[in-house]
C-alpha cells in the first residue's frame, strides 16, 4: 500500500453494489462517511461511531465489517455491499426485506441496515440455522425499538424460506 | 435525519464540551481555531448568549437555563464553544484548537446531598439547589395513619437512564437576514408547546421561526424531545456564519449531554390494615433533574400525578414533591415519562407489605385493585381513570400466563437450592397528557395569574386532490408507530377505500401544516389521539361527500354507502359513482355543489377531550385522559457463582383499551419491554461523586442485545376507552413502567432482599450473594469514588549513581527528554514544573497543559510529585511517591507508588481500559527515565500518545 498523506485526498476505485464507482478521501475519512457522503449511499446508517451499535455494518468482498471502523482509503479495489444493493430489482424486495416487512421487523428502520447485511451474509453461508443462532448474529447489533422479537421472526421465516427454494432448485 | 438533503453551501458544526462537572470558565482563546483554513465561525458561550435569550424555565425560581455556558459549567459535557466550518472533520480539529482556562469548584451528584446545607450551590440566584417545593394533601392521610395498624415505608434510589435511540440528534439551521426569520430542520418530536420556548429564546415571533421535521426518526422516546436547546445553538451559529448550519450529535455527545431521564430519591409509606389494605399514601419524592431545569421539566415529576395510588383504591394521600439541580446533564422526556420512578417505589411497597404482613403479594393486589363497578374511578389526586376490569386482567394473566405452572417451577429451583423468585406488578398506563398537569408545580394562586393550562389539542387535515385521491396529514412525529398503516387503514376505512389508495404525509412543518402545542408523537398519543382526530376529519368529510353524492344519486344522503372504491345508493348499487368523481367535484365544478354546502377539498380536525380539565383549587389533576392497565409476573433465576439474572418467563398482560393494529401492538410492547429490560439490568448513566461521566460509549451504557432479551407472553383484556373516538388508549410505555420493579420485585424474591436497586448488575447482586468483596490489594480502576481513581505501584532500575538520578528528575530538560513532545518545559520554582505538550493522535495533534510539583523532597532518597494535565481530551490530576535507593555502585532502583484520577472525555470514554493503560504509561516513564540515565535512547512515541493509541481513540 502506498504511504498516504494526512490532510491528502486519494482518489479510490472500487465496486459498490456491482458498480464501478470512485471518489475521493482523506486518509482520515471513515467508510461511513465515505459511502454516506461521498458516494451518496445513504442507506447505510451510523449509531455510535465507535463499533458497538451495529447500524454501519456492509459487506466488504462478501464478509459483514462495520463501515464507522473502516478507513476508506482501505477500500481501494474492494467489492463493498450495502443496503442498497440488497434488492433485485427497484420494485422488488429481497426475501429477507419481504419477510421483515411482513413480521414488523423494524419500527424506526434506524438499525435495520445493517442487521440485514449482517443476516445476508449469514443466511449464505448458514442454511438452516436455529434460532439461538440468529440470536448471536443479531447481538452484534442494538435495536432500540422492535426488543428483537419481530426481528428474530422475520430472520427466521427469510431462513425458512431461503432453504425451501434451494431446496426446490 | 442525517439522509435530508441538504441546501447548497451548507456547513458543518462541532460543539466543544465541558470536561469538568462544576467550573468557572477563566478563560477562553479562540483565535488559533478562528485561523484554520475552513473555519467559517467559532461562537462561545459570551457570542451566542448576546444574540438569544435564556430558555424559559418552568418553576418560578430566578435562574436561567442557557444551551450554551459563558462563565460557568455545572455537568460534563455541557456545550461552551460551537465552531462551524466546511466539513466535521474540520470543526473538530479547530476545536482543539480552542483553549479554556477553568478553575473547578467542587461537584454535587446526588440529590439528597444537593438539598444539603453545605452543598456546592449550582445557580447562584437560588440559595442553595432547591428549584421547587411543594407539598400537597388529599383526603386526611393524617388521620387514616393514626387509625391504621401498619405503617410500612420503603427508600428507593432510582437511577438514571435513556433510551438512547440509535439515530442521534441532527439539526440543520438557516438563517434569513432579510426577513429576520429561522429555518429548521431537526429531529425533534413534540411537544410543540416548545417551539414558542424556541423562537422566544432566537428572539423572533413564532412566525419567524419555521420547524420542520423530517418523514422518518429514527426513534425517539421522547428523548428527541431535547435536541431543542441545540435547535438554538445551531440557528444562532447558523445567523453569525451567514450559512445554513448543519450539526449531527455523535455517540458520546448524546450520551453525555442529550437528554436522560430524571433520577429520583423517593421515601414512601403506606398505612396499611391488617389484610393488607393500603388506606393512605405519603409520598417524599426528591426529583433530580440534573444542572438545568430544561422545559418542560419539572414535568417528569408532575405527568403521574393523578396516578400517584396507581391502580389502588387508596382515599388519603401527602405527597410532597422537591425538584433538585445537580452536576449533571438536564433530564426530559423519556420513555415511561415519571412512571418508572413512581411505579418502583409503589411497587416495591405493595411487595413489602405482603413481606411485613406474611400475605400473598398476590393477595395484597387483589384487595386494593379500584373495581370494575367503580369505572370511571376519581383517584384521590384528581386522575379519572376512564375504563377497565383490573381484577378480571388480572385473573386472566395469571390463567393465560402459566401462573400456578411458574409457582412449581420456583418449588422445584429452590428444592435444589438455585436461587429463583417470583415477582409481580401492578400499574396503571395513562396517555394522552393533559397539558395542564404541569402546571400543578405552581400554586393555585401562582396559577390563577399564569391563566389557565389545559386540553390535549390534536389536529388532522385530509386533502382531496383534482383526480380525488386522498392524502392525510397529521401533526406528530413518527419513530416508528407505524403512522401510516394505521392512518392509511382508518381513512380508507371511513371513505371506502383500500389503505393503497390513502397516502400519509408525517413530516411536519410549522409555517404551513394545522399543529398547536399538543402536537408531537410522545405521552402515546398516537393511537388515542392522533388516529382519533384522523377519524374525526374522515368522518366529516364522508358527510360532505355523501351529500355531494345523494344529489347526483338521487337519494337521501343517510342512505349513502361508501364501499371499494364507489359511492352508492343503498338497496341499489348499480346507482353508483366513482369515489374519485365524487371526491373531485370540488376542484372542477364546485357550482354543483348543493347551494348550502362548503368545498369537499380539505378537512382539517381538532380534537381535545373535556375530561382535560386545569388543575383545580384543591390541586387535584387529571394529568392524563386515558388509562391502560398493566398486569405482570415474572419468574427469575439469579446465578449463584456469578450473580447474573436469567429471565425465565415474563408475562404482560395489557388493557390498551381497543387495538387499532395488533403487529403495531405487540410491536410496542416487546420494544417497551427491551427498554425496561435495559433499565431493570444494565443501563445507567454513571456518574463519579466528582461528577466525572463514566458512561460515554455503548461499552459503557449497556444496551440489551438480542442475546438478552427473551420475548415475554403478551395477552390482551381489551375495555375501549370511553373517552377517545376510536377507544383506544396508549400502549408504548407501559412496560416501561411495570417492568423493572416487577423484576426488582422477582430478584428480591429470589435474594430474600428488603431493599434493592437498579441496575441489577451481577456485581451488585453477587454482593448480596457473598457478602462485599474484600478490597484488593494492589490496585484496580475504580468508576464510583470520584471519577475514574487509579492505584499502582512498580519499580525500574537505572544504571546511574543514585545522586545523578535524583538531580535529574528536578532537572527540567531531563522531563522535556523522556517525554518527546514536551516543550517549555518550565521550572517555575524550586518545586513547581510548568509544561506545554503537544501530543500527535492519528493525524491530529493536541495540546495539554501539565504542571507538577514537588513536595516531601528528602534528597537524594524520595520525592512527591503531584500533578495534573488539560487537554482537549480530558483532565488528570494525580500523585506519585518516588523512592530512590542505591543497588550496588552506578546503579539505582526507583521505585513509584501513585493515585491517580482521570476526568472529561478519556474517562467517559475508556474508562474501563484506563487502568491497565495507566499502569502501562507509568512503567514506560520510569523505563524512559532509565533509559536516559543510562544513556540509552528513550521510546519514540509520547506517553500521553501512547496512553491514548491504547485507548482507541482515533482522533
Ligand atoms: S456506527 Fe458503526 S457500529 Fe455503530
Ligand atoms: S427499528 Fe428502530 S432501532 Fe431498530
Amino acid at each position: 500500500m502506498p504511504r498516504l498523506k494526512a490532510g491528502q485526498r486519494h482518489w479510490l476505485h472500487l465496486t459498490l453494489n456491482g458498480k464501478a464507482v470512485e471518489g475521493e478521501a482523506e486518509p482520515r475519512l471513515l467508510l461511513s462517511d465515505f459511502l454516506r457522503y461521498e458516494l451518496g449511499a445513504t442507506g447505510t446508517h451510523v449509531g455510535c461511531e465507535h463499533g458497538v451499535c451495529g447500524a454501519c455494518t456492509v459487506q466488504i468482498d462478501g464478509a459483514p465489517a462495520r463501515a464507522c471502523l473502516t478507513l476508506a482509503v482501505q477500500m481501494e479495489g474492494a467489492a463493498i455491499r450495502t443496503v442498497e444493493g440488497l434488492a433485485p430489482a427497484p420494485d422488488r424486495l429481497s426475501i429477507l426485506q419481504e419477510a421483515f416487512r411482513e413480521h414488523h421487523g423494524l419500527q424506526c428502520g434506524f438499525c435495520t441496515p445493517g442487521i440485514l447485511m449482517s443476516l445476508d451474509a449469514f443466511l449464505r453461508e448458514h442454511r438452516r440455522p436455529n434460532e439461538a443462532a440468529l440470536r448471536e448474529v443479531l447481538s452484534g447489533h442494538l435495536c432500540r425499538c422492535t426488543g428483537y422479537a419481530p426481528i428474530l421472526r422475520a430472520a427466521l421465516a427469510a431462513a425458512e424460506r431461503l432453504a425451501k427454494e434451494a431446496g426446490d432448485a | 435525519m442525517d439522509d435530508c438533503g441538504t441546501p447548497p453551501g451548507t456547513l458543518h458544526a462541532a460543539i466543544l464540551r465541558s470536561p469538568h462537572a462544576h467550573a468557572l470558565i477563566e478563560r477562553v482563546e479562540v483565535e488559533r481555531a478562528r485561523a484554520l483554513p475552513g473555519v467559517a465561525a467559532v461562537l462561545t458561550g459570551a457570542d451566542i448568549q448576546a444574540l438569544t435569550s435564556s430558555l424559559v424555565v418552568g418553576v418560578k425560581a430566578p435562574m436561567e437555563c442557557w444551551p450554551i455556558a459563558a462563565d460557568r459549567v455545572r455537568y460534563v459535557g455541557e456545550p461552551v464553544a460551537v465552531v462551524v466550518a466546511r466539513d466535521r472533520y474540520l470543526a473538530e480539529d479547530a476545536l482543539d484548537l480552542i483553549e479554556i482556562r477553568y478553575a473547578p469548584l467542587p461537584a454535587v451528584v446526588a440529590p439528597r446531598a444537593a438539598l444539603e446545607p453545605d452543598a456546592p450551590v449550582l445557580h447562584a440566584g437560588l440559595q442553595g439547589n432547591l428549584a421547587s417545593d411543594r407539598s400537597f394533601r388529599y383526603g386526611d392521610p393524617e388521620a387514616a395513619f393514626a387509625a391504621a395498624p401498619h405503617r410500612i415505608a420503603v427508600e428507593i434510589d432510582y437511577p438514571r437512564n435513556a433510551c438512547t435511540p440509535i439515530e442521534t440528534y441532527g439539526v440543520v439551521a438557516e438563517y434569513e437576514p432579510g426577513a429576520d426569520a429561522y429555518d429548521v430542520l431537526a429531529n425533534f418530536q413534540g411537544p410543540f408547546s416548545i417551539h414558542a420556548v424556541i423562537a422566544r429564546a432566537l428572539r423572533v415571533p413564532g412566525n419567524r421561526l419555521r420547524l420542520r421535521t423530517p418523514p422518518d426518526s429514527g426513534g425517539s422516546f421522547g428523548v428527541k424531545q431535547g435536541v431543542f436547546p441545540y435547535i438554538v445553538l445551531i440557528a444562532a451559529a447558523a445567523r453569525v456564519a451567514g450559512r445554513p448550519v448543519k450539526w449531527i450529535e455523535d455517540r458520546l455527545e448524546h450520551l453525555a449531554a442529550s437528554s436522560v431521564a430524571t433520577n429520583r430519591a423517593t421515601r414512601l409509606a403506606a398505612a396499611v390494615e391488617a389484610d393488607g389494605r393500603i388506606t393512605a399514601l405519603d409520598w417524599d419524592q426528591i426529583e433530580d433533574c440534573g444542572a438545568h431545569l430544561r422545559a418542560p421539566e419539572p414535568a417528569t415529576l408532575y405527568r403521574m400525578h393523578g396516578n400517584m395510588t396507581g391502580a389502588y383504591t387508596v382515599r388519603h394521600v401527602a405527597i410532597r414533591n422537591r425538584v433538585v439541580l445537580t452536576n449533571k446533564a438536564p433530564t426530559g422526556l423519556n420513555r415511561g415519562f415519571g412512571g418508572p420512578q413512581v411505579y418502583f417505589a409503589l411497587e416495591r411497597l405493595v411487595q413489602r407489605i405482603a413481606l411485613e404482613l406474611r400475605l400473598d403479594p398476590l393477595e395484597v393486589l387483589r384487595r386494593n385493585l379500584v373495581p370494575a363497578s367503580a369505572m370511571p374511578y376519581r383517584t384521590a389526586s384528581g386522575a379519572l381513570l376512564d375504563s377497565g376490569d383490573y381484577r378480571a386482567a388480572l385473573e386472566a394473566a395469571l390463567a393465560g400466563g402459566g401462573h400456578a405452572e411458574l409457582l412449581a417451577r420456583r418449588d422445584a429451583a429452590r428444592a435444589e437450592g438455585r436461587l429463583y423468585g417470583i415477582g409481580y406488578t401492578a400499574v396503571v398506563e395513562p396517555s394522552v397528557s393533559n397539558m395542564g398537569y404541569i402546571s400543578a408545580v405552581l400554586t393555585p394562586a401562582e396559577r390563577q395569574r399564569a391563566g389557565p393550562k389545559n386540553g390535549a389539542q390534536a389536529t388532522a387535515t385530509i386533502n382531496l386532490d383534482p383526480v380525488g385521491s386522498a392524502t392525510v396529514h397529521v401533526a406528530s412525529t413518527p419513530q416508528g408507530q407505524g403512522h401510516r398503516t394505521v392512518l392509511a387503514q382508518v381513512v380508507a376505512d371511513e371513505l371506502g377505500l383500500h389503505p393503497q389508495d390513502v397516502r400519509v404525509v408525517t413530516e411536519m412543518d410549522t409555517a404551513k401544516d394545522a399543529w398547536s402545542i399538543a402536537s408531537g408523537n410522545y405521552a402515546s398519543r398516537f393511537a388515542p389521539a392522533v388516529a382519533g382526530v384522523t377519524k374525526l376529519a374522515a368522518e366529516r368529510l364522508r358527510g360532505r361527500l355523501a351529500r355531494i353524492a345523494a344529489s347526483q344519486l338521487n337519494v337521501a344522503t343517510e342512505d349513502v354507502v361508501f364501499a371499494g372504491g364507489r359511492i352508492f345508493a343503498r338497496g341499489n348499487p348499480d346507482n353508483a359513482l366513482p369515489f374519485a368523481r365524487v371526491a373531485s367535484a370540488s376542484h372542477w365544478a364546485p357550482g354543483t355543489l348543493p347551494a348550502d354546502m362548503d368545498q369537499a377539498v380539505r378537512e382539517t380536525a381538532y380534537w381535545t377531550p373535556p375530561e382535560l380539565t386545569a388543575p383545580d383549587e384543591a390541586d387535584a389533576v387529571n394529568s392524563s385522559l386515558c388509562h391502560g392497565f398493566i398486569f405482570d409476573f415474572c419468574g427469575v433465576e439469579v446465578d449463584r457463582t456469578t450473580g447474573q439474572v436469567r429471565i425465565d418467563r415474563y408475562v404482560t398482560m395489557h388493557d390498551c383499551g381497543r387495538v387499532l393494529h395488533p403487529g403495531m401492538v405487540a410491536g410496542q410492547v416487546t420494544g417497551g419491554f427491551a427498554h425496561a429490560l435495559g433499565a431493570a439490568l444494565f443501563e445507567e448513566h454513571s456518574y463519579g461523586a466528582d461528577g466525572s461521566f463514566a458512561t460515554g460509549t455503548f461499552a459503557d451504557y449497556l444496551v440489551p442485545t438480542a442475546m438478552e432479551v427473551p420475548e415475554p407472553v403478551t395477552l390482551h383484556h381489551e375495555t375501549p376507552s370511553p373517552f377517545t373516538p376510536l377507544g383506544a388508549k396508549g400502549v408504548g410505555e407501559g412496560n416501561c413502567m411495570s417492568t423493572p420493579v416487577c423484576i426488582a420485585n422477582a430478584v428480591a424474591d429470589a435474594l430474600g432482599l428488603k431493599d434493592v436497586t437498579l441496575p441489577l448488575l451481577p456485581a451488585r447482586l453477587a454482593a448480596h450473594i457473598h457478602g462485599p468483596e474484600a478490597a484488593r490489594p494492589g490496585g484496580g480502576a475504580v468508576p464510583v469514588a470520584g471519577g475514574r481513581q487509579l492505584f499502582g505501584e512498580g519499580s525500574a532500575m537505572v544504571a546511574a549513581p543514585r545522586e545523578r538520578v535524583w538531580a535529574m528528575l528536578l532537572d527540567p530538560t531531563t522531563l522535556a527528554a523522556v517525554v518527546p513532545g514536551a516543550h517549555d518545559v518550565q521550572r517555575v520554582s524550586e518545586t513547581e514544573f510548568r509544561a506545554e505538550v503537544t501530543l500527535g493522535v492519528g493525524p491530529v495533534k493536541g495540546r495539554y497543559r501539565v504542571a507538577l510539583t514537588l513536595s516531601d523532597l528528602d534528597a537524594p532518597q524520595a520525592v512527591t510529585l503531584s500533578g495534573g494535565a488539560e487537554g482537549a481530551l480530558g483532565f488528570g490530576r494525580g500523585t506519585g511517591r518516588v523512592t530512590l535507593a542505591e543497588d550496588g555502585p552506578e546503579r539505582t532502583r526507583i521505585g513509584y507508588r501513585y493515585e491517580a484520577e482521570i476526568g472529561g472525555k478519556v474517562a467517559s470514554i475508556a474508562g474501563r481500559l484506563l487502568d491497565g493503560a495507566a499502569r502501562l504509561v507509568i512503567r514506560q516513564f520510569f523505563a524512559a527515565l532509565a533509559a536516559h540515565a543510562g544513556g540509552g535512547s528513550a521510546p519514540r512515541e509520547g506517553i500521553f500518545a501512547r496512553l491514548l493509541r491504547l485507548l482507541g481513540w482515533r482522533r
